[in-house]
């Protein structure tokens, strides 16, 4: 796959990069030059401009709340709308935790203070307050005919709307709002996540779909070749049944 | 009175019980007792402290810092009463008071006894309250197992709170170099001492390696300064002025407000540097003495399960615990400056005193030992997690990948073996692993269970 690229823009990596988000980064990188495809990150921080189209796939992770102020502020600000026009035009994203939320209509925080968000997914999310159990622990969601495994750690709710399909279905853990056994939403090319940090590593099929999905707006009919995942597959395999062996006792 | 006796003879019938069983060394079980039927039991028991108490808390260092704070008292000719290590919480603390009483539920006044405790961040406020301490002692505050406390914007505030309603009469010591950790000198009552590293020491006389200690300097420790609004790291009251890297550790020279100190300090790091820095500074708050000081640390010897050496079948055994990536980091910095040879071995485990999320190990450099092993073992419950990571590192065993074994008493073996003989192999467990690893090599190299070491 000679000359071909994978151009990756990094949302505010410097406020967003809790708990491993930079493993997503390299996983992306990783799997693409196994492939022979270069890979190229760039990171945008505060004020600065985002041009979408430039951009096969645009990264965004998760913060504290302070931080994730700041940046929902920008977002809204400087950003939302060439995210928007990108994402009409095919743009992938990959939006985790933090980064996922803002990506919905509105964040409602435990005080009751409403932050607008991108509206790039038609969902909302709602901290119910301080008092509230937070949702922490090991996730399997069931995804195209297979899982994904990770951890979350949130304490809002999101509630899908109907112009978005979940990424998939709890087989254990909370997902989206710990009700409806939803677990992420997707709309377009945009897919987003509560299974934050190194999510894609140990998840090297739904790694592949995101990284194709990006590819394919400007190289239609790319499959990407297979390598050797045979690491990635026994840590996944482990995962999901430490995973679900916890759900069990719980 | 009465409830207070009581107390202590249970939590001591406790103790005696579950060492007679072996049951984990009753580090916590006879504080939680004896919590049970006194609810007071701290502030009963450490109210009889001749020589009163001080505190220890932040994220790293803490063990290291009370371990080196109770060899100064020690060479001080104070007795010291100290929770063990890891059992940080109010149960741990009146476990150690439980033990230091005697079943009448006196502790002897005629012993100059210093409650030395190292606490957990956010039990600060409780243990405080309890034990009314003479100085808090304030190391750091790093991002660590937020499932645990949510977010380091939390912490900070408990600890505001804590310090502001502290009594005047408590010295609170702070890490200057740690903005969050300094911030804390504002709402202080009573008097602050400061202690950092200093900007104007020539830092390495002997190699000159600048690298080598920007390196050190870890984390978001050091010299900060805000663009926007000015706030400066300030001069520090306690700094070390110099500090030399050695094969096994490192030579320190500390100023005081009484004067220098020179010392020689078993523990390796820049990081040990700073713990040695806050053990001093809190006896300097607690008028300990400069000789004492000196002493205390020229005495120490490296911490359980921090930086442990043990010898196993003709082979050196390095403990060292991981606990975040900023700690981490400071690890396979040691490592990798030994050489390019190393055996190691990497136990992850996911209980809540590990972290439950794995996901930190994403944030730890890895990429340091590319090229820099001999042979890799990897166990734990989490193993695959830990060799994914190492994969994309680049780190593997003699071009293989890394050895797989999440059984930990045979991985240990396995890496014992992969070790040539004479040779050191470095382990490096999360907290409940390096329990299990060091019970093992204690058990090997016919050393006694963890609860008995000193
Ligand atoms: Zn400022």
């Amino acid at each position: 796959m000679k000359g071909l690229a994978l151009r990756v823009a990094h949302l505010y990596p410097k406020l967003m990069n809790i708990y491993g988000d930079r493993g997503n980064i390299l996983c992306l990188q990783h799997r693409s030059e196994a492939r022979g495809i270069s890979f190229e990150v760039e990171g945008l921080e505060l004020g600065d401009p985002l041009k979408a189209k430039e951009y096969d796939l645009i990264f965004v992770g998760g913060a504290q709340d302070r931080e994730q102020r700041l940046v929902a502020e920008d977002l809204v600000k400087v950003k939302a709308k060439p995210l928007g026009d990108g994402v009409r035009r095919n743009v992938a994203v990959l939006a985790v935790c933090g980064g996922y939320q803002l990506m919905g209509r509105f964040y409602r925080t435990a005080e009751g203070e409403e932050l607008p968000g991108a509206c790039v997914l038609d969902m909302h999310t709602v901290h119910p307050g301080a008092e509230a159990q937070r949702f922490i622990g090991n996730i399997v969601i069931e995804w195209n005919g297979t899982t994904v495994v990770g951890f979350e750690n949130h304490g809002g709710r999101t509630f899908l709307g109907d112009g978005v399909q979940p990424l998939g279905r709890v087989v254990a853990g909370f997902g989206n709002n710990g009700e409806d056994g939803s677990e992420g939403a997707v709309y377009r090319n945009v897919f987003g996540t509560y299974l934050h940090g190194a999510l894609l590593p140990k998840n090297p099929k739904l790694a592949d779909h995101v990284i194709e999905t990006a590819l394919r707006r400007r190289h239609k009919d790319l499959r990407l070749s297979e390598i050797d995942d045979a690491v990635e597959d026994a840590a996944h395999a482990a995962a999901v049944r430490q995973a679900t062996r916890r759900s069990i006792i719980r | 009175m009465i409830q207070r006796t009581a107390a202590v003879a249970a939590g001591k019938a406790t103790a005696a019980v579950s060492r007679r069983f072996r049951l984990g060394g009753g580090t916590a079980l006879p504080g939680l007792v004896a919590q049970r039927i006194d609810p007071d039991v701290i502030r009963d028991l450490s109210g009889q402290l001749s020589e009163g108490s001080v505190i220890i808390t932040g994220t790293n260092g803490k063990t290291t810092t009370a371990r080196l704070l109770r060899g100064i008292a020690k060479e001080a000719g104070l007795k010291p009463v100290a929770n063990r290590a890891g059992s940080n919480m109010m149960r741990g603390i009146a476990a150690a008071l439980v033990d230091a009483a005697g079943w009448s539920g006196e502790i002897a006044s005629a012993e100059r006894r210093l409650g030395i405790f190292e606490v957990d961040e956010a039990t600060l406020p409780l243990v405080a309250e309890a034990v009314y301490p003479r100085a808090v002692v304030f190391t750091n505050l790093f991002r660590d197992q937020l499932d645990r406390y949510g977010e380091v914007e939390t912490v900070a505030a408990v600890w505001r709170a804590a310090v502001a309603g502290l009594p005047a009469e408590a010295a609170v010591v702070l890490n200057i170099d740690d903005p969050s950790v300094a911030a804390l000198a504002v709402v202080a009552q009573g008097r602050v001492l400061t202690y950092g590293m200093n900007a104007d020491a020539r830092w390495c006389t002997v190699c000159g390696n600048e690298l080598e200690y920007s390196a050190v300097m870890y984390g978001h420790l050091g010299h900060w300064r805000c663009t926007k609004c000015g706030n400066t790291r300030p001069e520090p009251d306690v700094f070390c002025g110099e500090f030399q890297a050695e094969a096994n550790g490192s030579r320190l020279t500390l100023k005081l407000p009484g004067g220098l100190v020179e010392a020689n300090l078993a523990l390796t790091g820049l990081y040990n540097a700073y713990n040695a820095l806050a053990a001093a500074s809190g006896a300097s708050a607690l008028d300990l003495g400069r000789p004492a000081i000196q002493r205390g640390l020229n005495a120490a010897t490296a911490g359980f399960g921090r930086q442990e050496r043990m010898h196993v079948g003709g082979r050196g055994v390095q403990i060292m615990l991981a606990k975040n990536p900023a700690g981490l980091n400071q690890v396979l910095r040691t490592i990798a400056a030994n050489g390019s040879n190393a055996d190691l071995a990497v136990f992850l485990n996911d209980s809540i005193a590990d972290g439950r999320d794995v996901s930190w190990i994403w944030d730890v450099d890895f990429e340091l030992l590319e090229g820099k092993t001999r042979s890799v073992t990897v166990s734990g419950v989490r193993a695959w997690d830990m060799a994914l990571r190492l994969k994309y590192a680049g780190i593997d065993g003699q071009g293989a990948s890394p050895n797989v074994e999440p059984e930990p008493a045979q991985a240990l073996k396995r890496a014992l073996n992969a070790t040539l003989e004479g040779g050191t192999l470095y382990v490096i467990p999360t907290y409940t692993a390096m329990l299990e690893v060091r019970d093992l090599l204690a058990r090997w190299a016919g050393r006694g269970a963890f609860w008995e070491a000193e």
